[in-house]
């Protein structure tokens, strides 16, 4: 569980993070979605007490972070792979994280065969190491102390496509067994497939959470067809709001199933009728940071 | 790497009936420590750069002083000259190493307290600096025996205990100028260079200003740290050179530690 709370960081007069608030709850993976330089990272550095909040507070598992007792046996933290030290070999970077946390150092190798590395990789210096194998080394990291917490940055930065896939899959199982999984990614359809619940950011302020369920809901019904005036008529007619979309598509805030029956009533026939969702979510995103994101609206 | 297998098997169990574990007992924090002084390249480096030098140094004294150098005092100085020199960067490169190479990011998040991971740091560096001049007398010791045999004279020990104690106090100190370096400037090319600075550059130009200033020249003892730590390799400090060593140090050792200090407390760790 991990809870944050009216969390603001200002550097001067610029707000990083503006009034954050939300709840990554166990046994579901949290996406932190937002644009780059939204403010995801400073939020997570926050949390783990790398930077010191302006105002507001955030918690894990009840406690300040800095009041754990041994904050890696319960929070595995990833925030920057390519923050380790390159004179270092992957396998000592490892034994060091478990000598702190004081565990027995055979956890060393259980975790770089975890997490995919080979023997003789894990012999040599992270300086020869590619960004896959970084955030390969920095997930073993995170899940050594044998965490229910996981905070991660960017995790799937660098890793290929087999990689981006195990580690969803590590994720899931993670979370399926009550733990806590809180990632960031501005990729959205790396967040669409893993995500339980979402928290979306623009310029350090949260524009949208909620369960992903729910957000895709909220993303609408897109409706095809050759008659689509009186189509628009009767559903403007019938309470809900509608937009064009195309020349024969329109976007319409209501269930699937309610467009059904309001076509049926005012007797159009329909090409196509389906949840606005998989392309919805990035159409949300793309609204959501519209008037946040620093591209605006290319329409 | 290896073909990834199916679903990974991770043990993370959470909810209740878990533990909570116990503090990081500050003995793991100075072992952890001391372990990621000198298992990096550079650690490991400069550790062989140490040895090496020393080597070369008590070889040439052998070789190439004459008979009535052939004592205690000149291997145990071409031992501990390199080291004087050298361990102060491991004291830096300690510190700097957690910002320059951003492990910082995770040694601060794993004890989430600077000040115990930095008072760890301060206590391997003073330990470090004093069993080093005791492996540098022991091995010099050795050196002076085989030198004497060599050459066939009487070994002459000519280091006193209490030459001993002041050397090992100012290798010590040396080893807190690399940390309070490191400390104040958290870069690792910039710390070193600032220590060639303080070391090597600052000395001489002081030397020269008590030349042409008289002023400078009577406050010198006082004001000019390096000038008043040289009695402590004489071994003989009176209460003056004592007082002149606290003052001085108060200046260019206490007081930019506490400034670095207070800065690390308040800097992101990025």
């Amino acid at each position: 569980m991990i809870e944050v709370s009216h969390l603001s960081r200002t550097y001067g007069g610029l707000h990083a993070v503006d009034d954050v608030t939300f709840t990554a709850r166990p046994g579901r993976v949290t996406g932190f979605l937002g644009p780059n330089g939204a403010g995801k990272s400073t939020t997570m550095r926050v949390m783990v007490g790398l930077t010191p909040a302006s105002s507001g507070s955030a918690t894990v598992l009840g406690r300040h972070y800095a009041d754990l007792p041994n904050p890696g046996r319960e929070v595995g933290v990833l925030l920057d792979a390519s923050a380790q030290h390159a004179g270092r070999t992957g396998r000592e970077t490892l034994r060091i994280a478990a000598l702190t946390m004081g565990l027995p150092t055979a956890r060393t190798d259980e975790m770089i065969d975890l997490v995919g590395l080979t023997p003789t990789e894990a012999s040599r210096r992270v300086k020869n190491y590619s960004l896959g194998m970084r955030q390969r080394l920095g997930i073993a990291t995170a899940l050594i102390g044998d965490p229910e917490v996981l905070i991660l940055d960017e995790p799937a930065n660098g890793l290929d496509p087999a990689g981006i896939r195990w580690m969803r899959d590590l994720l899931r199982g993670f979370a399926d067994q009550g733990g806590t999984v809180l990632l960031s990614s501005h990729l959205l359809h790396e967040i669409e497939v893993i995500a339980d619940d979402l928290v979306v950011i623009g310029q350090g302020r949260i524009v949208a959470q909620g369960t992903k369920a729910e957000l895709l809901a909220a993303a609408g019904t897109l409706v095809r067809s050759t008659a689509t005036t009186e189509l628009s008529q009767a559903l403007t007619a019938s309470g809900v709001t509608v937009s064009r979309s195309g020349p024969d598509l329109l976007r319409v805030d209501a269930e699937p199933d309610l467009v059904g029956k309001v076509a049926l009533a005012a007797g159009v026939a329909l090409t196509e009728l389906r949840a606005a969702d998989g392309a919805g979510l990035e159409e949300m995103f793309l609204d959501l940071t519209a008037d946040t994101a620093r591209e605006g609206v290319a329409a | 790497m290896t073909t990834l297998t199916a679903t990974p098997e991770v043990a993370a169990v959470a909810g209740p009936g878990r533990e909570t574990p116990a503090r990081i007992p500050f003995t793991r924090v100075l072992q952890v420590e001391l372990i990621k002084m000198v298992d990096t390249r550079s650690g490991f480096w400069l550790m062989i750069g140490i040895a090496a030098s020393a080597l070369i140094a008590t070889g040439a004294v052998i070789a190439f002083a004459p008979d009535d150098q052939i004592v205690y005092d000149n291997f145990g100085a071409a031992i501990g000259v390199p080291m004087v020199f050298l361990l102060p960067v491991m004291a830096i490169l300690s510190v700097t190493s957690e910002w320059s190479q951003r492990s910082g990011l995770t040694t601060f998040t794993l004890v989430p307290h600077r000040n115990r991971v930095l008072a760890a740091k301060a206590i391997v560096a003073m330990v470090v600096g004093a069993v080093s001049i005791g492996v540098a007398l022991a091995i010099g010791a050795l050196g002076n025996v085989i030198g004497a045999g060599i050459a066939g004279v009487d070994p002459v020990w000519d280091i006193s205990l209490s030459q001993a104690l002041t050397l090992t106090f100012a290798n010590v100190m040396n080893l807190m100028i690399g940390f309070m370096l490191g400390v104040l400037i958290r870069n690792s090319p910039g710390a070193v260079v600032g220590y060639f600075v303080y070391g090597f550059v600052l000395p001489p130009l002081t030397m020269l200003l008590a030349e042409l200033n008289g002023w400078w020249k009577d406050a010198q003892p006082w004001l000019d740290f390096n000038f008043a730590q040289g009695p402590l390799y004489d071994g003989q400090m009176n209460g003056t050179e004592w007082a002149h060593l606290a003052v001085s140090g108060s200046i260019w050792l206490l007081l930019p530690l506490a400034v670095g200090l207070y800065l690390v407390r308040r800097s992101e760790v990025k």
